[in-house]
């Protein structure tokens, strides 16, 4: 295996907020390894926005990092100066956002936008827009020279996810972070949009960290995934292990509940019966284990660690174990 | 610092003031002042400041189409030389205190929380001053001058800016947009010059617009109280002045000195309001 590009040792993250201390995340670890796509998955609220901000170090201000690692290239992230992050966003590291109709400043033009995102090569202007042009040609936009002069609402959704992409890769980054960026889009342009990101991944090189709570997604475009479930990793591994044999009980409800997956007509659709639990007043043990259904003695009474070789996961159950 | 303007803003200006009767008026109203004060000296029939005893206080007639003042100068030329005055103190104060309002106003608003306050109670207590008070109190201390009178303006108007500007601020820092910026390495003064304000410009103008006859009904009043200009420079303040000093002998400079006044602080309103109509973004479509 290569030498990872992101490696995240036992992060803990947690809010201030009038309810006291909320624990958004809870020892998180993940590898990153050079050129490959690890996908995130979860569902609203399990902690995968935190993670990424705590990765970019731009947590809200009443966030407090309370322990853990993130190491980038073997560089503690936590630890460098507000400048040196500074240097490494949209250079070596790169985000893509959710939303591309508000990630994108309204008054200005694409192609000052992305002649902004060349701050730090000291170029002119007309070869500025001349590498502008060339990215947005690699992510499959028409009329290029056009574009440059529009202004973001005058293009579509699709195409302000690929402008979006095509601004994070500019710098040709190592890691490109990738924030649900196929949600706020619909189903036909949620595969175009993966298969550019496979296609350009494999061009530029870069490993990417794809978030995600579309199965279906993660499975077409990762070569690793996290599940994560109310800010703890309880599974993880290589895609194809993970969701061909998904050993923990969350994992298992979660591809039941995948629409994708049901094959006959149904007036009831799965699902997980509960909710994600209070960070407030976390219950000691597993934290899945109230909406569990083969919980036992053991889940309350211990908190099951990540184990395991490749294939982690986080359960007191034998056959998980095994 | 440029601003680009939406594609077509000059096209679509002046289709809106083409439906806009009010706003048309205003505009015609502010070209026309404009030009009248800045061509004051090709325009004037007299030297403002010629002395002719023989004919004081006179009415309007061929030779002096707005009357004689009690010293027998020629009320026209006063005025368009005045209105050079008013015009000079709205522009330097209006773009000075929009400068400083505008980069106080920004790093309050996207500051941390303590700078925010600190800069507020300083806001506040500035505004707290009654402005002629405040304006005395300066005058007492460094004496009457054009000069004073614009720098009262400026630092009682910063506020009023900054205000704006930080609220503005404060609506934005939120949005996706800057933190992608923030993701793309961006610092703090790239996004605060090239993404904060610009989206904050277009109704700074508009209030900048509706502010000129504010200013300039300031200049007049400090002039007025004897707080401005020294005479004999004429100034639209100190012609009511001198008109109100001789008003039973004849209303003629009082006329001559309400006037312009009136005629500006409808122009710049009137032009604002349609300003603020065209820009209000509840009124904006997303093609226009």
């Amino acid at each position: 295996m290569s030498s990872p590009v992101l490696e995240i040792r036992d992060l803990t993250v947690s809010y201030q907020t009038e309810q006291g201390r909320l624990p958004a995340l809870r020892d998180i670890s993940l590898v990153v390894p050079e050129g490959e796509i690890v996908g995130i998955v979860g569902e609203s609220g399990c902690g995968k926005s935190t993670l990424i901000s705590a990765v970019i170090r731009l947590l809200s201000p009443n966030a407090r990092i309370d322990g853990g690692s993130i190491r980038f290239k073997g560089d503690d992230l936590l630890g460098l100066a507000p400048e040196r992050m500074r240097s490494l966003r949209g250079d070596e590291i790169s985000t893509v956002f959710q939303d591309p109709m508000t990630s994108l400043s309204p008054v200005l033009t694409i192609g000052r936008q992305m002649a902004d995102v060349q701050h730090r090569n000291d170029i002119s202007r007309s070869a500025r827009n001349a590498r502008s042009q060339r990215m947005l040609e690699r992510v499959g936009i028409p009329d290029t020279d056009a574009q440059l002069g529009r202004y973001p609402h005058q293009l579509s959704g699709g195409m302000l996810q690929r402008v979006a992409i095509a601004m994070a890769l500019m710098a040709e980054p190592s890691l490109l972070i990738a924030d649900e960026p196929t949600t706020a889009l619909d189903a036909t342009l949620e595969v175009q949009i993966i298969r550019l990101l496979q296609a350009l991944q494999r061009d530029v090189g870069c490993s990417i960290l794809f978030v995600s709570h579309h199965l279906g997604v993660i499975a077409e475009l990762c070569d690793a995934v996290v599940v994560m479930y109310a800010g703890e990793v309880v599974e993880s591994g290589a895609t194809h292990d993970v969701l061909r044999h998904p050993r923990h009980p969350y994992t298992r409800r979660l591809l039941e509940c995948d629409p994708a997956r049901i094959a006959e007509r149904t007036r009831v659709l799965p699902v997980i019966a509960g909710s994600l639990p209070d960070l407030g007043s976390l219950p000691g043990g597993c934290i899945f284990r109230e909406r569990c259904l083969q919980r036992f003695a053991r889940c309350a009474a211990q908190r099951p660690s990540l184990s395991g070789g490749s294939h982690r996961v986080a359960c007191h159950l034998p056959e998980a174990v095994a | 610092m440029s601003v680009s303007p939406p594609p077509g803003t000059v096209l679509r200006v002046t289709a809106a003031l083409k439906r806009d009767p009010l706003g048309m008026a205003g505009f015609v109203l502010v070209g026309l002042i404009l030009l009248a004060t800045v061509c004051a000296p090709w325009l004037a029939p007299h030297d403002p400041l010629e002395v002719d005893v023989t004919n004081r206080l006179s009415g309007p007639s061929a030779q002096h189409w707005l009357g004689t003042d009690q010293l027998g100068r020629d009320m026209l030329s006063r005025v368009l030389f005045g209105g050079q005055v008013a015009l000079k103190v709205s522009l330097i104060a209006i773009s000075t205190s929009m400068a400083i309002g505008i980069a106080l106003g920004m790093i309050a608003g996207f500051g941390p929380r303590w700078l925010d306050r600190a800069l507020l109670v300083s806001f506040d207590t500035v505004r707290s001053f009654p402005t002629i008070m405040f304006a005395l109190a300066i005058v007492a201390l460094i004496g009457p001058s054009l000069n004073t009178v614009i720098g009262v303006i400026i630092v009682t108007s910063i506020p009023v800016y900054a205000r704006v500007v930080r609220t503005q601020t404060q609506a934005l820092r939120e949005r996706d947009f800057i933190l992608a910026e923030r993701a793309m390495g961006a610092s703090t003064f790239r996004i605060l010059r090239d993404h904060v304000f610009p989206n904050i410009a277009p109704p700074l103008f508009i209030l900048a617009s509706m502010d000129v006859p504010a200013v300039i009904g300031m200049e007049a009043g400090l002039s007025f109280l004897g707080l401005g200009v020294s005479p004999p420079t004429p100034s639209w303040g100190s012609i009511l002045n001198d008109g109100y000093s001789y008003l039973r002998n004849s209303p003629w400079p009082i006329i001559a000195g309400g006037l312009p006044l009136i005629a500006v602080t409808l122009g710049f309103t009137f032009f604002g309001e349609a300003l603020r109509d065209i820009f209000d973004p509840r009124l904006r479509r997303k093609d226009a």
